[in-house]
């Protein structure tokens, strides 16, 4: 099967899943459930797309294909930023309450740390690669101990706020923040989109991609930014999902077992929006909302990086 | 014109390239020989703006290439280095179709393709150009990316070790290769060779790096000389003339009566 028609067979599929949801018992309730069901499918759309072209850039930057951008502890900035906010201020201050606030306070917390961190490395010279992973991961390991901490103190009832946090949820995003986000996705992968071509160089290992022109530290700088300010939004939308990258990200280079990122990154997120729209589908009429979208996506995308490393370690 | 300014290169305290200084003769093959830890592949690797300088320059036509701009630079100076790893998985003539990424940026014209065909052609290599590498073997793989540097079609070759993991039958007709690449088509070409008998038999000039320094740096017949290979290499290599070429013995002292 050629590359371009596995692609169009997604976005086949990416058609039928939306149509499904949002057209399936109905009822003529065209006012009120066909708007709040299109607005759940452009939340998904968003985060999907978002996320999994985060995660194939990052990936290609890093050479490592089991590695997500929350590596850099952007996922545990944003749990311990709601922790943070509900224990001292209480769940029902206007940070918590309202969302177009917390919106802004979450993505310019995420953005604001990235760009600290990144500047820190950059600035000593040319780091490896790999010290700012290290770095990363030590800071998202102690923004987690500090919320684990404050959550052991919290109110019960406050608590139950923070656990709702933990977990992507599609169920109730606001209606303005879902155009902003899109708005801010769309131009944010477009400028990151004239990259592309680097990307695929970046993938033969920073030397080749140095003798073949690619002006190699801004490049990845770029991308860096890029994938940060991308997960910064989604995660501020619908909550931490980005390990459901590292699933849609893989997949894409076992189906199409190409070199070339415009393929891989638009592979990846039609196979987003299959899986989230599709997913969410499975849990409202099938489960009836007995569970969550975001434990499917754990619970899968459990089983599927166990395979990832299972396949890794033989490989090499 | 490639000229060298001063380049060191410090690990801690640990001086791996000394103050090298030299201007690469265009139109020429340089070898560049020296013990296993001598400096060839980091002053190699700053020539080709791989690697960070920790002082001097490397000029190229006059101009410091650090100023000069990438994508600009890859249409003048290729390098292989000496061990190639990546992670995706391509075809043999998908990787030398990247050797045309600085002209096509990823979308390969009839012009490219026909760069790539001629480098297959150049390497032998069209029986395996639909394989992927990963199932290929080492020489077969370094073949490939010697393709890849030729598509590039620059007009300084910088290659480290490229002789790695080739047989005999190889090495020559890669050495050959690039004495046509330099005779009919004025390229230069920068080789780092440990088998001195193909920097004897190819290059037209030698530099011989020691302890991070140059200790020696002339043309070939000047420097395959038994006295200069023993401050080299520190052991007697005998010089034989044979036909045209000088050969090295060194394999046994006692192969070297006389
Ligand atoms: N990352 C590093 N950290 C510390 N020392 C290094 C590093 N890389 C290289 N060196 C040292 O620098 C010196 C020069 O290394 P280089 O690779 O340039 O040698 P070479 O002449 O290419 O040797 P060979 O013939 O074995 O390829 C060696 O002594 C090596 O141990
Ligand atoms: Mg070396």
């Amino acid at each position: 099967m050629r590359n371009s028609t596995k692609l169009i067979i997604l976005l086949g599929l990416s058609f039928l899943f939306t149509g499904l949801y949002l057209f399936q018992d109905l009822n003529g309730s065209y006012d009120y459930a066909l708007p709040r069901r299109g607005i759940k499918v452009l939340a998904m759309v968003i985060t999907g797309c978002a996320i999994a072209y985060a995660t194939v850039i990052f990936q290609t930057i890093t050479h490592n294909r089991i590695l997500t951008p929350s590596i850099m502890g952007l996922d545990a900035l944003y749990l311990l930023l709601q922790t943070v906010l509900i224990f001292f201020l209480g769940s029902d201050h206007i940070t918590i309450m309202n969302k177009q606030v917390n919106f802004v306070l979450s993505v310019a917390a995420m953005i604001i740390f990235a760009l600290l961190l990144y500047r820190f490395l950059f600035n000593k010279g040319s780091q490896p690669i790999y010290f700012l992973l290290l770095i990363g991961i030590i800071v998202g390991t102690f923004f987690t101990s500090i919320s684990t901490f404050l959550q052991v103190l919290i109110d019960p009832n406050e608590f139950s706020m923070v656990q709702d946090r933990m977990f992507a949820s599609f169920n109730n995003v606001s209606t303005d923040l879902v155009w902003i986000a899109l708005i801010l996705t769309t131009i944010v992968i477009l400028i990151g989109w004239r990259s592309t071509h680097f990307l695929d160089v970046l993938s033969l290992g920073r030397d080749q991609a140095i003798n073949l022109g690619v002006p190699y530290e801004s490049v990845v700088k770029k991308m860096l930014v890029i994938s940060a300010v991308l997960i910064a939004i989604s995660t501020a939308l619908v909550g931490p999902i980005t390990f459901f990258g590292l699933i849609v990200a893989n997949l894409s280079y076992q189906f199409f077992k190409s070199f070339r990122h415009s393929i891989l990154i638009t592979g990846a997120m039609l196979m987003s929006i299959v899986a989230l729209i599709g997913g969410q589908w499975v849990v409202e009429r099938i489960f009836t909302f007995s569970t969550t979208l975001s434990v499917i996506i754990n619970f899968i995308g459990g089983v599927y990086f166990i395979y990832l490393l299972l396949k890794e370690s033989k490989s090499s | 014109m490639i000229q060298v300014r001063g380049l060191s290169k410090l690990y801690g305290k640990k001086v791996v390239v000394d103050q090298v200084s030299i201007d690469i003769v265009p139109g020429t093959i340089t070898s560049f020989i020296g013990p296993n830890g001598a400096g060839k592949s980091t002053l190699l690797s700053m020539v080709s703006r791989l690697m960070d300088a920790d002082t001097g320059e490397v000029l190229l036509d006059k101009k410091n290439i650090k100023k000069i701009k990438s994508g600009e630079l890859s249409k003048k100076v290729s390098i292989l280095k000496q061990s190639n790893q990546m992670n995706v998985r391509l075809t043999v003539k998908e990787l030398v179709g990247f050797g045309r990424f600085p002209y096509s940026k990823g979308r390969l014209n009839d012009q490219d393709h026909a760069k790539v065909d001629e480098a297959l052609t150049y390497m032998d290599l069209h029986d395996l150009e639909d394989r992927y590498l990963d199932e290929l073997s080492g020489g077969q793989r370094q073949r490939a990316f010697i393709a890849m540097v030729i598509a590039q079609d620059t007009d300084t070759i910088l290659l480290d070790e490229p002789l790695n993991n080739l047989d005999m039958k190889h090495s020559v007709q890669i050495m050959k290769i690039l004495r046509r690449l330099v005779d009919e088509l004025g390229k230069t070409v920068v080789i780092v060779l440990h088998d001195i008998n193909f920097a004897s038999v190819y290059s037209d000039r030698i530099v011989a790096l020691k302890d991070g320094k140059v200790i020696k740096d002339g043309l070939t017949n000047d420097i395959i000389q038994s006295t200069a290979l023993k401050e080299i290499y520190d052991m007697d290599i005998h010089v034989q003339q044979l036909n045209n070429c000088r050969i090295c013995v060194y394999f046994n002292s006692a192969l070297q009566g006389e």
